[in-house]
């Protein structure tokens, strides 16, 4: 028996004990008065004999492939494998892709000798999980059922459960949260074993690439992870700043303050498109179109050093991404600023243009304030953008038109190797994941504090 | 508006400041127009580009070539090819030899690798079709390989020009729309690869996506909107809510590979995974955008239905929620038109493999239409240039539609109260 069996049990158990307290009340309706209507005591029992029993399940099959696992491994025929942990793990994972018929064959001959073991553990820890589960699902129906009357108050108990649900649905957001703290954290902390974090934190050298013979102690590259740093605000904190700062604000002056209603209720939608599009569409358009322009007017310049995968290209068409980001962020805030403010103004003979630079920008400039930064942590961690146009170079330099890379493009990197889960090379895509993970984290609350405070400033 | 007043007196210098000022208000004016004008500018230039590359991709070039099967050296037995092996068969089959001694007998030695693996696919089918072709010599229209195809649309290399030109002269070269773009997967030649699998992985993914997000968005938005009481707890909620909202997708990434794939040990690169990773980024999305929905419906809904007797549940299931649906389901559109276009998590959790057959299901390997367009966006072959246009076209219109549908939805249905 699988899980998957038993969870078809455990629901059909619920949609009978569902019928079943249906055709209860109903039955009792003919003679009295119910306090809940017969769909009540229905979803009641429906409720109580599949939310258990489906929780066991979900906390069961984590553990059931832990269980399966030891069990295999402590048979004779576990007993032989490589102590290895790589090898081993391959050869596990592949005897259980062949037991459960995802895979034909293994690469290991070892594998095809554990896979009777497997299923015949998989069987028995599935028999006795489910199982209980099954039992679980009929003593709470049972229990659920034995309670049907008149007098009882189904609809109370059903919205109970449904308020539990509710609590746990808002938990995940908690959840994830933590889930990527404690990930990240425990993989950079593995790393940090590795590397010492004064290293990682100032030093300018960056080349991961392992060492010439991989037996050398202390031999990985170097992890010093300024110049990703740098990169990373230089494309996007600068760059694309400088375009889309001036841009998105005229934009959304213009469109709040002059445009035409119909004019705005068409630009309105297209800035949105722009938003829409995918960032692999914006890296595609950089790399292939954007960057060779960029190359030829340094060299026409008379900048030699030139490159073709320029930190120029990549933030200009970051920039034009984050355009509408600004521009709505800004068009929010303005739209905040009290209306007698501006009248105030236009009555004391002050132009519409100084009316906004003078009174409505100052007014609105926390708002806009939080929305740049929100803007900037939004392009930090922009990834394919610079994947695709940015260079790999881990370079300390502020010409825009040299080659300069990013942590995004550094995480893309050293996780799309070939993969070894506990070198040096890989830990470190976790550590840049947490920093970058903690940089966006500090501008995100410090944005939405500023936006808040200011609209409670307004209201 | 000064020439509109009755004739005051004003002082010459405050003539000139006036005018200063006004100048200024038509700069700043124009510095307005111009920045909207240039970012739709870069929107027209960024899709017409697109469009112009990438609409060469859904035609291909067709070649005529003149087959004899009887005196080829195709070993095939025609009624294998009717049997259910049909494909393993025609794999079997050396097609590809006999196309290149058909090519260079009919165009010169040249031509020997005119054709690719998108004319043996072709040639194979239509052995399947109609297995009496082994006994004709024939004349059929099949699709050039990548470097003729590329040197008829735009420029090639100077031998595949050559072959072009004398293959005009002798109108045995067509142009016909390449369907086999949209029902093929990826393939090595460029002139053979499609994008369905990359589409179906699209669709299984977003379909585990929503699944999840959205049911678990909308009752978290309902709790907090509807029954919090502000403490520490929600506090806590609100504040990791907003802030996921705006974590890089790339973060994601990291923790489906950490948490579903080393942790759990789900299949890698699988819609399954894809799925989960993409759900946990849209979900607080979604319970913004369904908060906002929950309090704009105003409360005399809610007062209404208490005053009737509805208990508080009733009250948000059967009033709050159906009248805040069509904002909600607005911004569940938008937060999936974001996840079908995201690609660094999906990277992250090993969806970069080549996989030349379409996912049968949420486990299976799959590949996603932005990673495709990624990945081909990596080769060197130039056929691929335009199939990477191609394929961006298709997300872009699959972005607009979603995009148009949540427009379309927000200005038909939500109400203003």
């Amino acid at each position: 028996m699988s899980l998957t069996i038993a969870l078809a049990a455990v629901l059909a158990v619920a949609a009978i004990a569902g019928w079943l307290g249906f055709s209860r009340a109903s039955r009792l309706r003919g003679t009295t008065r119910l306090h809940s209507l017969p769909v009540y005591h229905a979803a009641y029992a429906a409720m109580w004999a599949a939310l258990p029993a489906l929780l066991l399940l979900a906390i069961w099959s984590p553990v059931q492939s832990r269980l399966v696992e030891q069990a295999v491994l402590a048979s004779p025929e576990g007993r032989v494998l490589p102590a290895f942990d790589m090898q081993r793990e391959s050869i596990l994972s592949e005897a259980k892709g062949m037991a459960s018929g995802d895979i034909e064959s293994g690469f290991n001959p070892e594998s095809s000798t554990l896979v009777p073991r497997f299923t015949e553990a998989e069987t028995r820890f599935a028999t006795i999980g489910g199982g209980i589960a099954i039992l679980l699902a009929f003593a709470s129906a049972a229990f659920a059922l034995r309670r049907t009357s008149a007098q009882f108050r189904a609809r109370t108990g059903v919205e109970r459960w449904l308020m539990v649900v509710l609590v746990a649905a808002s938990l995940i957001a908690i959840l994830t949260t933590l889930g990527i703290l404690l990930s990240l954290m425990f993989e950079s902390l593995r790393f940090f074993k590795l590397v010492p974090v004064n290293e990682f934190l100032f030093g300018t050298q960056w080349s991961p690439q392992m060492a010439l013979r991989p037996d050398q102690a202390g031999s990985s590259g170097a992890f010093g992870s300024i110049p990703l740093f740098w990169g990373t605000v230089f494309i996007g904190a600068i760059i694309a700043m400088i375009v889309a700062i001036p841009l998105g604000l005229m934009s959304a002056i213009y469109l709040t303050q002059y445009a035409h209603p119909r004019v705005r209720s068409w630009m309105k939608p297209m800035l949105e498109i722009l938003a829409g599009v995918p960032t692999v569409v914006y890296g595609y358009f950089a790399a292939l179109t954007v960057a060779p322009h960029v190359r030829d007017f340094g060299l026409a310049i008379g900048i030699t050093s030139a490159s073709s995968e320029s930190a120029l290209a990549a933030g200009l068409v970051m920039g034009i991404m984050i355009i509408p980001f600004i521009s709505s962020m800004a068009d929010d805030s303005i739209a905040a600023v009290p209306q007698a403010m501006r009248d105030g103004s236009l009555a004391m003979g002050a132009t519409k243009s100084e009316t906004i630079r003078r009174v409505v920008l100052p007014a609105a400039l926390p708002g806009v304030v939080g929305g740049v930064l929100l803007a900037v942590s939004r392009a930090i961690g922009e990834t394919m953008i610079v994947v695709m146009a940015a260079g790999l170079a881990a370079n300390m330099s502020a010409n825009p038109f040299a080659s300069v890379t990013t942590v995004t493009t550094q995480i893309v990197q050293l996780l799309t190797g070939d993969q070894e889960f506990d070198s040096a090379k890989t830990l470190a895509a976790f550590a840049l994941g947490l920093a970058l993970f903690l940089i966006t984290l500090v501008l995100n609350l410090i944005a939405l504090t500023v936006v808040r405070r200011y609209r409670e400033a307004y209201e | 508006m000064s020439s509109g007043a009755p004739a005051r007196r004003v002082s010459p210098s405050k003539d000139s400041r006036l005018r200063k000022r006004y100048a200024a208000e038509r700069r700043f004016r124009l510095a307005g127009l111009f920045a909207v004008g240039l970012s739709a500018f870069f929107l027209a230039f960024l899709l017409v580009n697109m469009a112009w590359k990438g609409l060469g991709g859904f035609t291909q070039y067709q070649a005529a070539i003149a087959i004899d099967f009887p005196r080829s050296d195709l070993i095939l037995d025609p009624t294998a090819i009717k049997g259910p092996d049909a494909e393993v068969v025609i794999a079997g089959a050396d097609i590809e030899g006999v196309l290149a001694k058909a090519a260079s007998a009919t165009f010169g030695p040249a031509a020997e690798n005119m054709f690719g693996a998108a004319a043996v696919r072709s040639v194979g089918r239509q052995l399947v079709r109609d297995p009496g072709l082994l006994n004709r010599s024939v004349t059929l229209w099949l699709p050039v390989g990548s470097k003729v195809d590329v040197a008829a649309k735009q420029e090639g290399d100077a031998a595949s020009e050559k072959l072009v030109e004398q293959l005009k002269a002798k109108s045995a070269l067509r142009r016909t729309i390449n369907r086999d773009f949209l029902l093929e997967s990826d393939a090595t030649d460029p002139s053979a690869v499609g994008i369905w699998g990359a589409l179906k992985g699209t669709f299984l993914t977003i379909m585990v996506t929503m699944l999840l997000a959205f049911p678990v968005g909308v009752l978290a938005a309902v709790y907090l909107e509807e029954f919090a009481t502000r403490n520490r707890w929600t506090d806590a909620i609100e504040v990791s809510i907003n802030n996921l909202a705006a974590v890089p997708s790339i973060i994601f990434g990291l923790l489906g590979l950490a948490v579903f794939l080393n942790v759990m040990h789900l299949p890698r690169s699988a819609p399954l995974v894809g799925g989960l990773t993409l759900a946990l980024m849209t979900m607080p999305v979604i319970v913004i955008a369904s908060r906002n929905a929950i309090t704009s419906v105003p409360p005399s809904i809610r007062d209404a239905a208490l005053g009737v007797g509805a208990s508080k549940m009733q009250v948000v299931f059967h009033h709050v929620l159906p009248l805040a649906l069509p904002g909600i389901l607005t911004g569940t559109i938008i937060g999936m038109a974001r996840a079908l276009g995201e690609t660094a998590p999906l990277l992250m959790i090993g969806m970069r493999a080549f996989i030349a057959a379409p996912a049968h299901g949420i486990t299976d390997p799959s590949s996603v239409l932005p990673v495709q367009i990624f990945l081909w966006s990596d080769e060197v072959d130039r056929g691929f240039v335009e199939k990477t246009s191609a394929a961006i076209i298709v997300l872009l219109l699959f972005m607009l539609l979603m995009n148009g549908l949540a427009i379309y939805l927000r200005n038909r249905f939500e109400q203003r109260w």
